[in-house]
């Protein structure tokens, strides 16, 4: 159990059953009197935020939550599919719940599921994903400067800004973080 | 939190801060000087705090580091010292938000055969005098919300504070158990602006070192400062009925232990000496905030040199 001292931003702790991460904290205390703790909660569930205030003698469950290693299959036009290579087990997730995630995901790519009792409720990528470039404009001949940047797009069909040099069928590794160009991936 | 400058930068970002601070202190100091107070140092390192439900003291060895310096300096003013005044650090375990440090710089002062009535008027003039030596002009802007410092006090009972800026009465929200929720939300804000606010009788139970009002024994002779929303400092009429003080000390001491806290020492010395007390008053203020609100910091690290996370 967590004690009202022990509430941060970024506690994750269950309430009336569900799991929520603390996103914004403040400790108060009025002279002499009892020690308050204002937390802004955000339901892991379904992201709907909340107000509470809790004082010295409250305490909190940790939630339940477990990260598991799983592997990208397909996205059937609803739900992207994942599996647990060593149980086989599939989870399904919702466009809400892969967000910007949709951009990143290519055949095998392994990500951490967020699992709450036994149901899928969030994704955490790589940071970095290898993707081939799809289309782009051919390389400007001639400009060297390093600053001009030009669109790219990836196999998963998501575009983003990237150096001037870079051509079709090359391989770069993109910060699934920021949707940012990282490197040029040899291979 | 958010951002990643180290703290060497942070702290120099600080400097402007700092400066201000330390011109904060020297005239709090002549203030105090100026107007026939003897500045004391009283040990930081004491075998036994006063017993306050919701104060938790940092333990040092077998003895703790003062949550304020106050039994000491009541000691000193029942040895026939009148007016005195201290500047020390002072410890609380558990305290840390945007507007408290585990350590942090307490302003404290006791007046000889006076009551609450003079700490009031130390406030305002301390207040002015500040205004005039730190500002152009007299008036503080903090939070979105000016006070004026040379233009005397707001003076209001918490009943009628709760009253107007809550709408409920204090009875009712005490019943409710919400008295600290009702007081941050509903009325703090609301106090220390255009002038400051000095708040005052409150509830017996909330203020176990104070005098209870003689019209009113359900009253304490407890008082309050707020500027722009900032609670500033506590003052009683100081309890000097020895035997009343170890009743109310064990009371807290009863509230202490349902809490869980175990080392509870009741302060013998303190209570040996508190029937040749003479009827005094004390003021606690702390200066860090005090330092926030002339400097605009946001928060209690702003006018800090460091961080307990910076150690």
């Amino acid at each position: 159990m967590y004690k009202a001292a022990d509430l941060k931003k970024g506690l994750k702790v269950e309430i009336d059953d569900e799991p929520y991460v603390i996103v914004g904290f403040e400790f108060s205390k009025p002279g002499k009197g009892q020690a308050l703790y204002r937390c802004r909660m955000k339901n892991m569930i379904n992201g709907n935020q909340m107000d509470r205030t809790y004082r010295s003698g409250d305490s909190f469950k940790p939630a339940a939550l477990e990260e598991r290693t799983m592997q990208y299959l397909f996205h059937d036009g609803t739900f992207y599919t994942f599996m647990d290579s060593k149980t086989y087990e599939q989870v399904h997730l919702t466009d809400d719940q892969v967000g910007e995630g949709k951009n990143f995901l290519i055949d095998n790519l392994e990500a951490e599921i967020l699992m709450w009792q036994e149901r899928p409720i969030g994704i955490t990528l790589p940071n970095f994903v290898n993707l081939r470039i799809t289309k782009t404009e051919p390389a400007a001949r001639g400009d060297t400067t390093s600053n001009v940047t030009k669109l790219v797009t990836v196999e998963t069909g998501y575009s983003l800004q990237g150096p001037a040099f870079l051509e079709e069928g090359e391989l770069i590794a993109v910060d699934t973080r920021t949707g940012d160009y990282g490197t040029r991936v040899k291979g | 939190m958010d951002d990643v400058r180290t703290s060497r930068q942070r702290r120099r970002g600080r400097k402007e801060n700092l400066k201000i601070r330390a011109r904060l202190l020297q005239s709090v100091r002549v203030f105090f000087i100026e107007r026939g107070f003897l500045e004391v140092e009283t040990p930081v390192r004491i075998p036994a705090p006063a017993p306050e439900a919701h104060i938790d003291p940092v333990r040092s060895g077998q003895w703790c580091l003062h949550p304020s310096p106050e039994l000491c300096m009541k000691r000193l003013v029942a040895s026939g010292f009148e007016k005195i005044f201290q500047i020390s650090r002072v410890f609380r375990e558990g305290e840390r938000g945007s507007n408290h440090l585990p350590e942090f710089t307490m302003l404290e002062w006791y007046r000889a055969g006076e009551d609450y009535c003079a700490l009031m008027s130390d406030c305002e003039a301390l207040l002015a005098h500040l205004g005039g030596e730190l500002l152009d002009q007299p008036v503080l802007e903090y939070g979105g919300v000016s006070a004026r410092l040379d233009g005397g006090t707001e003076r209001v009972t918490v009943g009628e504070a709760f009253r107007r800026h809550a709408g409920r009465s204090l009875n009712e929200i005490i019943a409710e158990n919400s008295f600290e929720e009702v007081l941050t939300e509903a009325v703090e804000p609301r106090l220390g602006h255009p002038l400051p606010t000095l708040l005052h009788d409150y509830p017996i139970e909330l203020g176990s070192l104070a005098r209870a009002k003689s019209s009113d024994p359900k009253l304490a002779e407890r008082v309050e400062l707020y500027v722009a929303g900032i609670e500033l400092g506590n003052g009683f009429s100081e309890l000097v009925d020895a035997h009343e003080q170890r009743k109310r000390f064990e009371a807290e001491i009863e509230l202490k232990r349902a809490r869980g806290v175990e080392w509870n020492p009741m302060p013998e010395k303190f209570l040996t000496d508190l029937p040749h007390m003479p009827e005094c008053a004390g003021m606690a203020l702390g200066l860090d905030r005090l330092a926030m609100l002339f400097t605009g910091a946001e928060t209690i690290d702003e006018v800090s040199a460091f961080t307990p996370e910076e150690l």
